[in-house]
């Protein structure tokens, strides 16, 4: 084999698990309280805003300031859920959808407005490892360890816990919670909070390899969708699969053609599966 | 003879709707109590306003003494009743283990888990040998099992089940009453609607009657299957 190409499929399944991550969070919350939201991406800039500020300006240590900001996005999906959704939970999904779209465009002003359009970075350059000739950038290595320590961690939250349990469960049947004592509200709070965290540790791994900048969200959001909707929408598996074969079109389409190309390609994948699995790749 | 669950006076309904009248009821610690009547009279109504699904129109709703009208549902389980719902309700892609536990989600419930679910696979061993399997994909009989599961592992004080043989084959209604009787061995309090009147007066102490939202006739089971009316309208002899 090519080494190149190897090189390619390597780098596809490293970019393949902070996007796996993100269609995680987007199909939770989709799942779970029937909602998508449209700035999921805008969450993660926001974050990595965060780290850049507290790192690079403010001086913290990066594994603290790393933390803070996951939690201050888990938090902001927290405030997403209480200001935006919760309001509009009962009215026509063509409702939230604006109104979570409306939140990408305001989240995407404001960051303009506080910092500017200019191109910021953390300023930590990891190194990039030699295997037999493969050149692997750590940082992308890292983030594909964290990404799947993340989707060990939440498997593990939703199958061993009760809220976990839960939460699974009203994806299923959302009416019947309460006579278990669930409450609705609550378990939507806390998958807020996931759903924001997740975003918020894509944004510590994404902020070691790329600059951030108000509309960064715009470069792997409509990615993140057409992955949940190719996995089938709330199905965190399809979702998961789904990220690491579109991460594989771009990665090695980019070797054959150009990047730019291969995000076409990846486009006219998904438009054609459609046709074939409307309902998702592994929709039975 | 002291009254765990007593309803006064109590209407609700959907809207405009106006599904149930006035209804007074009473269910006394460690009985079986029925709710009997034809389709649409407002029995599940009457079980959906005593789980809190539904809020009250009007009257008092008090259990163990305590006036619990009007609190949610997820409020009412750690009040301590559990509803098995119509037609099961079972999350289907969850295993039957995860049924269950979802059922012990409670504080008070989550403390006993490891305990009420060896109780739960002791009075249905079938239950035991299905745990790891997906609840859709159990048989009517045993989902029924898994409901009944599951509304116990909250260690409830009263049973609310809304139509137990509803939807299920002749042979395996016989079986589910017999997990009625199972539980009610167990010291638990219950108060069961039903349609398949002639079984159910087979297993409760005392029935009341439903019809069009208000109680109609009330008396103990014996007194009901000799009852005329009931034995025309509902037993069809």
């Amino acid at each position: 084999m090519d080494i190149y190409l190897l090189e390619a499929v390597i780098n596809g399944i490293l970019l393949g698990g902070v996007l796996a991550l993100l269609a995680l969070g987007l199909n939770l919350i989709f799942g779970v309280i029937d909602v998508v939201w449209i700035a999921y991406a805008d969450l993660v800039m926001c974050g990595m805003y965060a780290i850049y500020w507290f790192y690079a300006e403010f001086g913290w240590p990066l594994p603290l300031a790393c933390a803070v900001a996951l939690l201050g996005v888990a938090a902001l999906g927290v405030l997403v859920h209480v200001l935006i959704i919760a309001p509009i939970l009962g009215s026509a999904p063509i409702n939230q959808l604006l109104a979570t779209g409306g939140l990408l465009f305001f989240l995407q002003s404001f960051a303009t407005l506080l910092f500017g359009t200019e191109f910021r970075n953390v300023g930590i350059r990891l190194p990039i490892i030699e295997i037999a000739d493969i050149y692997i950038s750590t940082a992308r290595l890292l983030a594909f360890a964290m990404a799947l320590a993340g989707a060990v961690a939440l498997y593990v939250f939703l199958r061993r816990t009760f809220i976990g349990t839960a939460i699974r469960a009203i994806a299923q049947d959302r009416d019947i919670v309460g006579l278990m004592g669930v409450d609705q509200r609550r378990v939507y709070l806390v998958t807020s909070a996931i759903g924001g965290a997740l975003a918020g540790l894509a944004a510590c791994l994404l902020a070691l390899q790329y600059d951030v900048h108000p509309f960064i969200g715009n470069t792997f959001g409509p990615l993140i969708f057409i992955i949940c909707v190719l996995g089938g929408l709330g199905d965190m598996i399809g979702g998961f699969v789904a990220a690491f074969i579109m991460a594989q079109i771009i990665s090695i389409g980019g070797y054959y053609s150009s990047t730019e190309l291969s995000y076409v390609l990846a486009f006219v994948f998904f438009i054609a599966l459609m046709f074939v699995r409307p309902r998702g790749v592994l929709a039975r | 003879m002291s009254a765990l669950l007593s309803l006064a006076a109590v209407s609700a309904g959907y809207g405009s709707f106006r599904a149930l009248f006035d209804v007074s009821l009473e269910v006394p610690h460690g009985e079986a109590v029925g709710v009997i009547g034809p389709n649409g009279a407002g029995k599940t109504t009457l079980m959906r306003v005593i789980s809190g699904l539904l809020p009250l129109r009007g009257g008092t709703m008090t259990l163990d003494g305590r006036a619990v009208g009007g609190l949610p549902a997820h409020r009412m389980v750690g009040q301590g009743i559990a509803h098995v719902p119509e037609n099961r309700r079972l999350f289907p892609r969850l295993t039957v283990e995860d049924n269950l536990r979802i059922g012990a989600f409670i504080p008070q419930a989550r403390a006993h888990y490891a305990e009420q679910l060896e109780r739960v696979f002791a009075l249905f061993p079938r239950l035991k040998d299905r745990r790891a399997q997906m609840a859709g994909t159990l048989s009517g009989g045993e989902q029924q099992m898994c409901a009944i599961g599951r509304a116990l592992m909250s260690r409830p004080k009263l049973l609310l089940m809304d139509e137990p043989s509803a939807g299920l084959a002749p042979l395996v209604v016989a079986q589910v009453f017999e997990l009625v009787r199972k539980v009610r061995a167990e010291g638990l309090t219950v108060l069961i609607v039903e349609q398949n009147v002639q079984q159910v007066l087979e297993v409760v102490d005392r029935a009341y009657l439903l019809e069009v939202g208000s109680i109609k006739l009330a008396g103990t089971s014996a007194e009901l299957k000799g009852n005329d009316f009931i034995r025309k309208s509902y037993m069809g002899l």
